[in-house]
């Protein structure tokens, strides 16, 4: 089975100070991680703060490009892919979760959610009928109409989902998505995402530092340093 | 994105800061305004002076001092009244001739004064410039060859020497000098601001004595008709240029004085345009200013929006287009005040403001292209950012 999204040996470097100066400082966010995610398949990747966590889950999901290594998106491989290419890969195949939302303010539900549909040329009669089937996919048909700031917290992170899913994504990368709920609501998120990647078939990659979330996936990765915990890696493919 | 879609977005983002959007857009409005009403009012005067000059009859050639060029000072008259006869001599009965001579004087009747412009005139002028007599007669070639103190009033300065009375047989009375009237002339209205009904007409010969010279000023010709307009021209000079040197006088036709008083009311018009420019380019560099705000302030959107699949290019042209919707939305509220404004110019001073569809059509255009070449950097700076460091940013 070709692999969604796969990395091989991958680093990631961030420079600071400025680039070329002697002063400069090299932070090594990843360095050398190796990994793939199948269709449908839900994985959770837990570390703690500052172990690369979301510079990986930022590969995963196209938004950077590592600085060695290789990357490859159903085979392809990201260094033949220019921004634009990646653009549309980002809007075709992946949906993202973040833990602030991101929602646009003074934009209803409905709006947020038609959002990436706005880059793929669909009319607005068609953008609005599928955030709709979207936000009711979520259980959120009541809130149509609603801006952000008139949302409870879970509510926002509904609106979030339903517009990672409007796309019909093949890939839901979510990064700390029940960070800024209480655990009751945070629990409710991942019934949802978890019940969306079983009846949609989507594959479901799932940051946290939270273990009770972890346990909710089939597969967990441990990271540290940049680095994968070697258990997790050779247990992954038993 | 289309251009539809990145619209509504940039209206929603402007109605988002109403009020930054609105003081954002003043330059561009001041500057709009002010490039609308400026070309209005010195079309204004173009078209005055047009009139003015078309008012004066057809097939005119004006002797006047000096070399009449753009940027001349004017020069003291060496014109005679023998230069008149022998003009009037040579060139014979297919054309009409008057010469002038113009100063302002206070006019009285009786316990009545008004300032007037005081004009020596032969007895063709009446002819020369289309003027008519509505009650009494015009000045006679008698009156002038004796000299007789003898006016004809214009139609406001009959009106204010003589409000309850026929002036005709009435006594005016200039620096102490007693001139009869007889001939009052039909009413002409203003031009340029001047009225020309305040004239008070009486033989050059008088005007000569009564102002101590000899002096001819101007010296008009009326030929027959257009055909003949050129070849009277050329006799005309031949005629002065036995007695006068070439520098001590021009011979013009209307079409001349319009020619340059059309350059110096061009040039006019352009530098104030340029001044109204320079208040646009700086409400560009206002809303280019704000625009760089706005893509700070945003950066996080811009970062989602590039998550959810947004292109380099689908950014920018978002910046872009709401940068051109600024400007073109100060662009239109600046015409509006600047029509208004002419209008209002129109009614309350006697310079009428012309607006121009080129000008507003300029104007508009501007202001757009102030927006694209303001906005253009902003917005690619906007399209450049790096979506993982944009949606992290605080
Ligand atoms: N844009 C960046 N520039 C510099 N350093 C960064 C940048 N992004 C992340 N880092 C650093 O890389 C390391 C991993 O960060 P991150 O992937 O965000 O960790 P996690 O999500 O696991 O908390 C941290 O040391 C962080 O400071
Ligand atoms: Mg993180």
């Amino acid at each position: 089975m070709t692999p969604v999204v796969e990395v091989v040996d991958v680093t990631r470097e961030y420079v600071l100070g400025g680039g070329r100066g002697v002063d400069a400082a090299v932070v090594r966010a990843l360095r050398g991680v190796t990994f793939r995610v199948d269709p449908g398949e839900f994985v959770a990747i837990v570390g703690p703060s500052g172990s690369g966590k979301s510079t990986l889950l930022h590969l995963l999901g196209a938004l950077d490009r590592p600085t060695s290594g290789q990357l490859r998106f159903s085979g392809r491989d990201v260094a033949e892919l220019d921004d634009t290419d990646l653009a549309a890969l980002r809007n075709r195949e992946i949906g993202f979760v973040f833990q602030q939302f991101q929602l646009l303010a003074r934009t209803s539900a409905l709006a947020n959610v038609g959002l990436p549909l706005v880059y793929r040329s669909s009319g607005r009669a068609e953008r609005r009928e599928r955030a709709a089937a979207a936000l009711a996919a979520v259980g959120l048909s009541h809130r149509l109409g609603h801006r952000p700031s008139q949302l409870s917290g879970g509510e926002q992170q509904r609106v979030a989902i339903a517009r990672a899913l409007v796309t019909q994504p093949r890939l839901l990368l979510a990064d700390e998505p029940t960070g800024n709920l209480d655990s009751q609501t945070g629990a409710d998120i991942m019934r949802l995402l978890r019940g969306l990647n079983v009846d949609a078939g989507v594959a479901l990659v799932v940051i946290t530092h939270d273990p009770e979330v972890a346990a909710l996936a089939p597969r967990q990765i441990r990271i540290r340093d940049g680095l994968l915990e070697p258990s997790t890696v050779g247990a992954e493919r038993a | 994105m289309n251009l539809a879609e990145a619209g509504r977005v940039a209206i929603t983002a402007i109605g988002a800061n109403r009020l930054r959007s609105a003081l954002t857009v003043l330059g561009v409005v001041i500057g709009v305004m002010s490039v609308v009403l400026l070309v209005a009012v010195g079309t204004g005067a173009r078209n005055e002076v047009t009139a003015g000059v078309e008012d004066l009859g057809s097939n005119l050639l004006l002797v006047v001092p000096g070399s009449f060029d753009f940027g001349q000072a004017p020069t003291l008259s060496k014109f005679s009244l023998d230069d008149v006869e022998r003009v009037r001599r040579e060139l014979g009965g297919a054309v009409s001739v008057s010469g002038n001579l113009a100063s302002g004087e206070t006019v009285r009747a009786g316990s009545v004064s008004a300032f007037a412009s005081v004009l020596g005139v032969t007895a063709e002028f009446d002819s020369v410039v289309n003027r008519e007599v509505g009650r009494g007669e015009f000045l006679s070639e008698s009156d002038v060859a004796t000299g007789r103190r003898v006016a004809v009033l214009g139609s406001s300065a009959a009106e204010a020497l003589f409000p309850a009375t026929d002036p005709i047989g009435k006594t005016v009375t200039i620096a102490g000098l007693r001139f009869r009237v007889v001939g009052v002339l039909d009413e002409l209205g203003a031009a340029l601001g001047v009225d020309r009904d305040s004239q008070v007409l009486m033989p050059i010969t008088a005007a000569q004595r009564l102002f101590g010279t000899r002096r001819v000023d101007t010296i008009f010709v009326k030929a027959g008709s257009a055909a003949d307009l050129d070849a009277v021209s050329q006799r005309l000079q031949g005629v002065l240029a036995e007695r006068l040197d070439p520098e001590e006088f021009s011979v013009l036709s209307q079409q001349e004085i319009l020619g340059v008083a059309g350059q110096i009311l061009d040039t006019l018009t352009l530098v104030l345009a340029a001044i109204a420019g320079i208040s646009l380019l700086v409400g560009g560099i206002g809303v280019s200013n704000i625009m760089l705000v706005s893509v700070q302030e945003r950066t996080r959107e811009i970062g989602l929006r590039k998550a959810l699949g947004a292109r380099t290019r689908d950014i920018t042209s978002q910046f872009l287009v709401e940068a051109i919707v600024l400007c073109g939305v100060g662009g239109l509220i600046g015409i509006g005040v600047g029509v208004g404004l002419a209008a209002v110019a129109t009614t309350f001073t006697p310079l009428p403001a012309a607006v121009t569809g080129w000008s507003v059509g300029l104007a508009f255009g501007v202001s757009v292209g102030v927006g694209v070449l303001f906005g253009t950097f902003p917005a690619r700076r906007a399209g450049r950012l790096d979506p993982v460091v944009a949606l992290r940013y605080e």
